[in-house]
């Protein structure tokens, strides 16, 4: 599964923080300052409880990303900061989408969802909840066919990433 | 007999004397009331200054940090006690010097709910800390205070805040006051010295024919003088230095050009401008030295020694890097390097220093340079200098040949006005035997002269030499050349008489300077009177300009040695 082509403006970063209060603050800066948006963020307890994992995917321009990872070494709380932008890691979203479907609508929307693998969460008369785990790619996919339907509500996860084999994420 | 317990804020004033904490300038207010009690009840050596306004206690610890090359701590109350200390953390953040920030803060159940005189400082000063701490709970404490100093003083120095609720202060603190650090993600200097690379770098300089060494702060907080000179010396190199690298090579020394940049020497920005190698030791490339960043060095070969990784390719993609403590890695260097055939270069900077010397009148009115000048030959240049922002910041440093190491204290990255009295009197603090000399615009003096009670009641010989032109006189002067002259917000109409103002305290003495003849005369009197603080009012030529230039935002190669002809267009670049 690849990623995003290298030079692109869409970065992944992981970055292995110390669990205190403030560092997802003092993280967050770091990007606004120099005029990067976050796109996604993740944040949880890792094996260690001290630690949380970090995965952010952020837009700026690539040189600017190195001041960024630069600047996020640099906080006292931070354990690591590895960008994997263009390498060969494991990626995994998950959404949740709520679509209104009526009885006749049904069918069509649960082959939809058998196609890309999503499990059906919540069921009612007129609306259904579908559960979608994968790359981005495959989420985006999946939720452009389902907007045929009326998308109520959507809410998807952010990326998690892990490096393969024996390299460190 | 009951055993005495030691509450959280006896512990941080215990640890902070541990860590080798001397002085400690603040002011207090409520919720700083358990550790100006601790001051007390712990007898500690720790020296505490009572100053007027926070501000000027962030620029006292400033100073003494500068002219010491140690730390000093800040106490202050929570709310507005807080945040006036912010512009002396920023400014401290900027220049990389080191500082220990303790804000008392409200009891920790009213945090977040608008407490009285709450404020969130852990989190408004976030951007310009090195690092900070919301104290929850006592035990914490003699680990915090100890990671606070250590990680104010090693890598990159800067400021370390310590906000502690007034309930912490007051909690038993029955933890160990020794306790080790829990800093797994600091690493402030590399584990070795990459050898290979250091090679490829004396490679580099022997192959140069046009070599710059450029020297920043990082040389002098490195305590790397030496390495430096011995490099220069060996190499046959010449030198510049930046605004904070005063010091770090002497301007006295023949290899030396002064500073570069935007109101550097015309010699030193040319160098850079013909070089075919600059090395920076310890300097960031800042704006005010690059001028268009494009264009910096296009021709040469460009060396970046740093301690913080992050300034490599900042603002200056180098050819060859080494992140690290400049002293090492020079020591190392050194060995690897030979003399270089540098006579034609030195020969054609010779050139440039006769051709384009730094000049002024001593007729036509009283000038800021004359002032600097003599006050230079009257000490023989063995003085403090502390300046504050503008004009004189910028002839200070053209004029006064800084030495020492730890001898020129400036607000270079802020730029921040009001920085220098306070600063001073910090110096002296530090530095009771020697002299120390403040400039300051009447504009900046202005801005904290309230420390005129700290200076005067501790006696303070600090020689504050008020360069009175009656203008914001930097601004008034880019109003001049890029703005028609409107002059807008700039005249310091309702200055009060400062020698009089001073002479309002006890222990304070004030001159009045006003024709050039008189220059030597008022100076050697202010050296001679040390039973205090003595402020000399300087009526200096009101419209006076400093060049040479570099208009912000353009080449260091469109460098103006003397005032333009022709209309400027409104510069481009930061400030």
């Amino acid at each position: 599964m690849t990623q995003v082509a290298n030079g692109s403006d869409t970065h992944t970063l992981s970055v292995y923080v110390a669990n205190k209060p403030g560092v997802l603050a003092r993280i967050a800066q770091v990007f606004a300052r120099r005029g990067f948006n976050i796109d996604s963020l993740v944040v949880s307890s890792s094996v260690d409880g001290n630690f949380s994992r970090m995965t952010i995917t952020a837009k700026g321009d690539p040189s600017g990303l190195q001041q960024v990872i630069e600047a996020l070494r640099k906080l006292i709380d931070v354990m690591h900061c590895v960008d994997h932008t263009g390498e060969d890691i494991v990626v995994r979203e998950l959404a949740l989408v709520k679509i209104r479907v009526t009885a006749e609508e049904r069918t069509e929307a649960l082959q939809i969802a058998d196609h890309f693998g999503a499990k059906t969460v919540d069921w009612t008369e007129s609306s259904m909840i579908l559960m979608v785990t994968g790359t981005t790619d495959k989420l985006d996919a999946m939720i452009g066919l389902v907007k045929k339907f009326q998308v109520i509500e959507l809410v998807r996860t952010g990326k998690v990433v892990m490096a393969r084999g024996a390299e460190e994420t | 007999m009951v055993e005495k317990k030691t509450d959280g804020a006896q512990a941080l004033v215990k640890c902070l004397e541990r860590e080798g904490i001397e002085y400690m300038f603040g002011l207090s207010g409520g919720a700083a009331i358990p550790i100006f009690d601790a001051l007390i009840t712990t007898n500690t050596k720790i020296k505490f200054v009572l100053v007027r306004h926070e501000q000027g206690a962030a620029h006292m610890a400033d100073g003494y940090a500068r002219a010491t090359g140690k730390p000093a701590a800040v106490l202050v109350t929570s709310g507005p006690g807080a945040t006036n200390t912010l512009t002396g953390i920023m400014t401290a953040h900027m220049d990389s010097v080191p500082m220990i920030v303790i804000t008392g803060q409200s009891v920790s159940w009213m945090l977040g709910k608008d407490a009285f005189q709450e404020a969130d400082i852990f989190g408004i000063t976030m951007p310009v800390v090195k690092h900070s701490y919301l104290v929850k709970n006592a035990n914490d404490i003699p680990r915090v205070a100890r990671e606070a100093y250590y990680i104010a003083t090693t890598g990159r120095p800067g400021p370390v805040l310590i906000d502690l609720p007034k309930d912490v202060g007051a909690a038993a603190c029955t933890a160990d006051l020794y306790q080790e650090m829990d800093l797994p993600g600091y690493k402030p200097y590399p584990e070795t010295i990459d050898k290979e690379k250091i090679l490829e770098i004396a490679e580099a300089l022997n192959k140069s024919r046009k070599p710059v060494l450029l020297v920043g702060h990082g040389a002098i907080i490195s305590d790397a003088c030496a390495q430096v000179k011995a490099l220069a010396e060996k190499l046959n190199a010449p030198v510049v230095n930046t605004l904070l690298g005063k010091g770090g090579f002497p301007e006295t020394h023949r290899l030396s050009l002064g500073m570069l940049g935007m109101h550097g020497t015309a010699y030193a920005t040319k160098a850079v401008v013909e070089a075919d190698l600059i090395m920076s030791i310890g300097s960031r490339f800042d704006d005010r030295i690059i001028g268009q960043p494009d264009k910096f060095g296009r021709n040469a070969t460009k060396i970046h020694i740093d301690v913080d990784p992050s300034e490599i390719g900042k603002m200056i993609k180098p050819d060859l890097f080494l992140v690290g403590d400049a002293r090492p890695i020079l020591e190392e260097l050194n060995k690897h390097v030979a003399r270089l055939d540098t006579a034609e270069w030195l020969a054609r900077l010779e050139g440039y220093k006769k051709k384009f010397p730094l000049h002024y009148k001593k007729q036509g009115g009283l000038k800021m340079q004359h002032i600097m000048d003599e006050l230079y030959k009257l000490t023989g240049g063995k003085a403090v200098v502390v300046t504050d922002v503008g004009q004189h910041q910028m002839w200070a440093a053209q004029f006064w040949k800084t030495d020492g190491r730890l001898d020129w204290l400036s607000s270079g990255g802020a730029g921040t006005m009001g920085y220098g009295f306070p600063a001073a009197i910090g110096a002296q603090f530090g530095r009771p035997k020697d002299t120390v000399v403040l400039f300051c615009g009447d504009g900046g003096f202005q801005m904290t002269m309230s420390e005129l009670a700290t200076a005067c009641l501790h006696k303070l010989p600090i020689k504050i030499i008020v360069l009175n032109n009656h203008y914001l006189g930097m601004v008034r002067q880019w109003q001049q050349m890029f703005y028609d002259d409107r002059k807008s917000g700039v005249d310091l109409e309702g200055n009060p008489d400062f020698a009089r103002l001073i002479e309002s305290y006890e222990n304070g003495k004030g001159l009045t300077l006003k024709r050039p003849a008189d220059v030597r005369k008022i100076l050697t009197r202010a050296l001679e009177y040390n039973e205090g603080p003595c402020l000399v009012n300087a009526e200096v030529v009101k419209t006076d300009n400093v060049f040479p230039m570099v208009p912000a935002g353009r080449a260091l190669e469109d460098l103006l040695v003397e005032p333009p002809r022709q209309k400027m267009e409104k510069p481009t670049g930061s400030t």
